[in-house]
């Protein structure tokens, strides 16, 4: 039916679009990455990923695009490590390194990786974005998102539970701001 | 309320999010803007907030049929599901996101999550095609999540009364409808409050219940 143009609706993603080499960073963000990974620093040493899959062994999936490029950015994994954790809007940033960790280590770091860093540097963006500012989708952010995570680089806030009882007051603040938008 | 928004941060992020506060969300709520196919759905997304793609890969595993790990990546079929969502920051340190549901029926398993937790959800109805909308108010019905009906009032299209509408999708009389435009900003808006609106309304009636 209709619906089956959904991924070419709007401003989506054009069916059968290649994903591109890189993620997309933050502009002005491509000095500063390549200076942390040119200078790793005393961090504790992450390592996260196995060796990408070569471009020739890319296939592509009539409806998915090049699945075996995602796969391998994601070790073939597909689940986020905690139920729930990475919510499209829970709240990432990029841990604050300490004084003494030396930076952030990029050992084991893939570019994917220092693009989501990047982006949540200075504040707080959620999942949902980190997928659309990278261009990657949310299922491969998530796994990526599950790295960080056991790294100890990055901070998660969850969404507010809303299920049963919102707050009022939330309630209030969210009805007073779209009026005054 | 002038004295929020001259806190109003200068775009330093070309393209990307223009948050107008320093400092970014610490809490985030969501709304899913749902309907059907050409309803208005990515319109009243991006009228009232910067709209952005969004898409996912997505495990398309036969029911019952377990993934064989061992046979590598090509037994793997995933599909792509793309959707719209935006961003308002609502005042300093609240931000909404809105998410534009992706096309009804093949895509279930995504709403069940974009749902869960949700403040909310709009349900765009298009006169000329009212029954597209059915599955979107049965879903957010059956899950007990808030949800007012906005009727898109195209140009051309027979205009009906808010009764008829009611009537016609058999809602429950609490539940708001309203005729809107969705490519005006404004009018989204105040959908979006009513929503609010509805979801506080029922809070309410919760709280007294239990009490
Ligand atoms: N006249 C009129 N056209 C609309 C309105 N809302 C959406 N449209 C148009 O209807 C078409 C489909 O809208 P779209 O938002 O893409 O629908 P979606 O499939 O639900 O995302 C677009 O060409 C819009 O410009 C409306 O309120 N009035
Ligand atoms: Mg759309």
């Amino acid at each position: 039916m209709a619906e089956s143009k959904v991924a070419t609706d709007g401003p989506g993603v054009p069916a059968g679009r290649e994903v591109p080499d890189g993620p997309e960073l933050p502009p002005g963000a491509q000095e500063s990455a390549r200076a942390e990974q040119a200078d790793p620093g005393e961090g504790p040493e992450v390592d996260l990923f196995r060796p990408r899959a070569q471009a020739e062994e890319r296939w592509f999936d009539d409806e998915a695009g090049p699945v075996v490029r995602l796969y391998s950015m994601t070790g073939g994994r597909t689940r986020p490590v905690e139920e729930g954790l990475f919510d499209l809007i829970s709240l990432i940033t990029a841990a604050r390194p300490g004084p003494d960790s030396g930076g952030v280590p990029a050992h084991g770091l893939t570019p994917e990786h220092q693009a989501i860093l990047t982006w949540c540097r200075h504040e707080p963006l959620s999942v949902a974005e980190l997928g659309s500012f990278t261009d990657l989708p949310v299922s491969v952010v998530r796994v990526l998102l599950g790295d960080l995570y056991d790294a100890d680089l990055i901070s998660v806030t969850r969404p507010v539970p809303l299920a049963e009882l919102p707050d009022e007051r939330l309630l209030r603040d969210v009805i007073n701001g779209l009026r005054a938008l | 309320m002038d004295s929020v928004r001259s806190d109003h941060t200068p775009a330093t992020r070309g393209g990307a999010a223009e948050p107008r506060w320093r400092g970014g969300p610490a809490a985030a709520v969501k709304i899913l803007v749902a309907g059907g196919f050409g309803a208005g759905k990515t319109t009243l997304v991006g009228s009232v907030s910067e709209i952005r793609p969004l898409r996912t890969e997505e495990e398309l595993s036969e029911q019952g049929r377990p993934v064989d790990d061992t046979s590598g990546v090509e037994t793997k079929r995933t599909t792509t599901v793309a959707m719209d969502f935006g961003r308002i920051d609502l005042q300093p340190g609240l931000a909404l996101y809105l998410f534009g549901t992706p096309g009804q029926d093949r895509f279930w398993f995504v709403w069940d999550e974009l749902a869960r937790g949700a403040l909310g959800a709009v349900v765009i109805a298009d006169t000329r095609r009212l029954a597209d909308c059915f599955p979107s108010v049965d879903f957010f019905e059956r899950r007990g999540i808030p949800f007012v009906v906005a009727v898109n009032c195209f140009d051309g299209a027979e205009r009906f009364e808010v009764e008829e509408v009611r009537d016609a999708l058999d809602l429950d009389p609490g539940i708001p409808v309203l005729l809107c435009d969705a490519r005006l900003r404004e009018d989204g808006k105040e959908v979006l409050v009513a929503l609010v609106e509805h979801a506080a309304a029922g809070r309410h009636r919760a709280a007294t219940a239990r009490a």
